[in-house]
């Protein structure tokens, strides 16, 4: 395994040289760098030309200037970063840094929404083939195939946004918006849960039900205006995502898992109603890793104590259930802040930006300022990254379900939940190890187009002023950059491809 | 034109080739009412998305070609992209109405400074389709013989495919597109731009048709070939990519929706088609800011973007479905 990765690693590495003496020999011969001068009509012009030719390097061979920035940008191994510096004479190394996190930060999560939803919804339409939810995802596939990231981003500036910043003043639900949000909710859920035509009509009107009777509520108390999960609603979740997990994994009559799962929420439970209040004064980002790996720990000696024979199962389960405990507590925490974020800010969904400049305020309106700002540039990245997956995962889902290990499982008369959680699944997700990298290359790509539209200083940005003004300098720092980071996903992916296919690894 | 999954007839198909001296009887027999060309094609003309995707895809592309004209040739349309027009509606609003239907001056509305719009959508859409289709054919071209090349002969040609191919997930194709998109607009012209994005488009292809080819080349019917002295390429012709057809023509379709998207996005970055020509996606860049005053400047071109790609993706699954009618989803 360690030499599979070592092996992967070297050549991922050499291309990664190679790629990069591709690009600034790409780029420097892309233009005129001292066009806008030649242009100028400035008196100082030709000593303004002189000195742009020196500060670039311009009068040495394409070979020399390479090496100069190889020689400089290898020197990041040992921490000391010389990225040379951008046509205007500002050091790349100080534009990168602040742009690297907020592109990285944006790449990364959109990829691990795109994967979630994706393979969700493509094992779903899988499982529902040729229903109406199955044409319907086909048909959402098809149009985000088709939709122009650039054109979809302003539209949701548009809609999303600025009518949406108008709508929260009052937050106001009128009973046709009720009504309409609550039919097509319930239309969704019924064709995905699927059943015959009495079950699918009682699924419609309790899930309509349900939702009118919520987002009434909501709208007598102004909810969208002063969220509020609190405890009894957390708890509640809580126990909901333990039973969700539970059913989804091995069924109730399994008391070993479901005594590890019952456990780990418990302790979730207690342990977030013990810190919940200092934790809303004083969070830091450390304070919350340690709290997370807290979660995590008890999930795992939760299920490896109480395990028994399927310790494996429980602890997955367990630890499942911990990440759901904590991804809501930290929803209880942010939706506590949410009004008094209003206050600060009455039109809360920015269409410029990656964070409000010179904002002073505590760790959860920095947390929600950073969310409301990365809200909509994920929505738009990762639509086409989960039409992709859905339709791999669908394809290759359906692959394995014909296959006749998945025959021989059913004829022994396990229950189809055991049939696609324990033999299908994993051997579906196998192919889609491949594409996480292909994808991932491909939302760097889209990055650059979502910061153009959003106003973002991130790489993308970077890349685009860089390469119109036919400056190598930040070109090739967002290609360290991104590069690397692909380098890291494709390896990434890698290691999941041989983990669910111990054969790649040998 | 062949199928290549049906593996019976797939082969009959080519031992009659080499046998159809000897049994010319039974050959005609087997397979009298129907090639697998025709097939291909009755399944393709059925599928109901397909042919209105195409429909309206020619009707498409003739109404941008007929319009303005094409190149020199004038068009029906009496006003063209360059000259100012006085405004005729508040802000240059559309004055095409649905009921009762007319066209009107100016129907799909006048920029800020008073071009024809719709003159302009339709020379932007010309131009978006040529890069598409060029595109999509050179790709098409490139990708099969690097894939076949790699599949057939593996080696070298497999090295190097195999090396591009990582190379494109470290620097993304838009990135590259991007460069030599900046590139091509220094040579100028639309084709030299759809070049040289077709020179960053073929890998997937070449992947697919590799895969195809490394098949294919085990079959009796290949071993058959070079046992009678045949030469490797014409195995690969004659042979091997007929039976790879399929996938080749199916994926082409995909290019070229791809290459729309690639293009209007590089236009929109500011390194694809440049002013004074134009195209969908630089139009958009033009007027994104106009979408609350002057919406219309903003759908038109999003609209042509969105049809054409879609209508292209639709008739890439109905040729897929007419291929492959085992994947088909109903």
């Amino acid at each position: 395994m360690l030499k599979f990765i070592a092996k992967r690693l070297g050549i991922s590495l050499a291309i990664l040289v190679l790629g990069s003496l591709l690009l600034y020999v790409l780029v420097i011969n892309s233009g005129d760098p001292l066009q806008d001068l030649r242009e100028s009509n400035d008196p100082n012009r030709e000593n303004r030309i002189r000195q742009r030719i020196e500060n670039m390097g311009l009068d040495m061979p394409w070979y020399e200037r390479y090496w100069d920035w190889l020689t400089g940008a290898s020197r990041c191994l040992v921490g000391q970063c010389d990225l040379g510096t951008a046509i205007n004479g500002q050091s790349v190394n100080a534009l990168v840094a602040t742009a690297a996190a907020s592109t990285l930060r944006l790449v990364v999560l959109a990829s691990l929404l795109a994967i979630v939803i994706g393979v969700i919804l493509g094992i779903i339409t899988a499982i529902r083939q040729y229903s109406g939810f199955d044409y319907g995802v086909t048909l959402f596939a098809f149009i985000a195939f088709s939709l122009p990231v650039f054109w979809l981003g302003v539209l949701l500036k548009h809609y999303a946004a600025i009518e949406f910043n108008n709508w929260i003043v009052d937050a106001d639900l009128s009973w046709p918006v009720i009504l309409a949000v609550a039919a097509v909710l319930a239309f969704i859920l019924q064709a995905a849960l699927g059943g015959d035509l009495k079950r699918r009509l009682i699924t419609f009107a309790a899930v309509a039900l349900g939702i009118v009777a919520i987002l009434t509520y909501f709208d007598l108390v102004t909810w969208f205006r002063r969220p509020a999960i609190g405890i009894p609603v957390y708890v509640l979740g809580v126990i909901g995502a333990a039973v969700l997990v539970i059913v989804l994994t091995s069924g109730f009559h399994n008391q070993r898992v479901r005594n590890a799962v019952a456990a780990t929420a418990g302790v979730a439970l207690v342990g977030y109603i013990a810190v919940r209040g200092f934790l809303m004064t004083s969070a830091t980002i450390p304070i919350l890793l340690v709290c997370f790996v807290a979660a995590i720990a008890v999930a795992v000696a939760a299920g490896q104590l109480l395990g028994g024979f399927s310790r494996r199962q429980a602890t997955l389960a367990s630890v499942v259930t911990a990440l759901l405990a904590s991804l809501l507590a930290i929803a209880d925490l942010l939706l506590s802040n949410w009004s008094g974020y209003l206050k600060e800010q009455p039109r809360p969904i920015p269409t410029i930006g990656s964070a409000t400049p010179n904002y002073e305020s505590t760790f959860w309106m920095h947390s929600l300022d950073a969310l409301t700002h990365i809200v909509l540039p994920t929505v738009t990245l990762m639509l086409i990254s989960i039409a992709s997956y859905t339709r791999y995962t669908r394809a290759s889902m359906l692959d394995v379900l014909n296959q006749d290990y998945i025959r021989t499982a059913r004829s022994k008369g396990i229950s189809e939940r055991k049939v696609i959680t324990r033999h299908a699944l994993r051997n579906s997700l196998i192919p889609l190890a491949t594409i996480v990298a292909f994808d991932f290359a491909g939302l760097i790509g889209g990055a650059v187009i979502t910061e153009t539209v959003f106003g973002w200083q991130g790489m993308g940005n970077l890349f685009r002023t860089g390469l119109a003004a036919v400056d190598p300098a930040p070109v090739m720092a967002f290609y360290l950059v991104t590069g690397t980071a692909a380098v890291t996903m494709n390896m990434l992916a890698d290691i999941a491809y041989a983990i669910l296919d111990p054969r790649i690894a040998r | 034109m062949t199928e290549p999954n049906n593996p019976a007839q797939l082969d009959q198909v080519h031992e009659a080739e080499y046998e159809i001296e000897s049994m010319p009887d039974e050959v005609t027999t087997t397979d009298k009412s129907y090639s697998q060309g025709r097939l291909v094609l009755r399944r393709f003309l059925r599928h109901r998305g397909a042919m209105i995707s195409l429909t309206f895809l020619i009707l498409i592309a003739l109404l941008a070609i007929t319009s303005i004209g094409f190149g020199p040739i004038p068009g029906w349309w009496s006003k063209n992209h360059v000259d100012l027009y006085p405004i005729q509606e508040v802000g240059g609003a559309p004055t095409l109405t649905l009921w009762p239907f007319s066209i009107g001056e100016h129907p799909f509305g006048q920029s800020t400074i008073g071009k024809d719009y719709f003159a302009l959508v339709m020379l932007g859409t010309q131009n978006s389709l040529a890069i598409a289709f060029t595109v999509g054919i050179a790709a098409t071209i490139i990708g099969t013989l690097v894939g076949a090349a790699a599949g057939y002969f593996r080696g070298l040609a497999e090295a190097f495919l195999m090396r591009v191919t990582d190379l494109f997930i470290i620097i993304p194709t838009l990135v590259l597109a991007a460069v030599l998109g900046r590139m091509a607009g220094n040579v100028g012209g639309i084709f030299a731009l759809a070049g040289m994005l077709a020179l960053v488009s073929w890998t997937g292809l070449a992947r697919l048709v590799r895969g195809e080819v490394l098949s294919l080349r085990e079959r009796e019917f290949v071993a058959a070939a070079r046992a009678v002295g045949t030469s490797p390429w014409r195995i690969i012709v004659r042979h091997i990519l007929p039976n790879a057809l399929g996938t080749i023509i199916v994926n082409a379709t995909l290019l070229i929706s791809a290459a729309i998207l690639v293009e209007t996005a590089l236009s929109y970055l500011g390194f694809g088609v440049r002013p004074p020509n134009t195209s969908l996606g630089l139009l958009i860049s033009e007027n994104q800011n106009a979408l609350s005053t002057r919406p219309w400047l903003f759908w038109w071109p999003g609209v042509f973007i969105v049809a054409v790609a879609l209508c292209v993706n639709f008739i890439g699954d109905g040729l897929r479905d007419a291929f492959d009618p085992r994947q088909q989803m109903d």
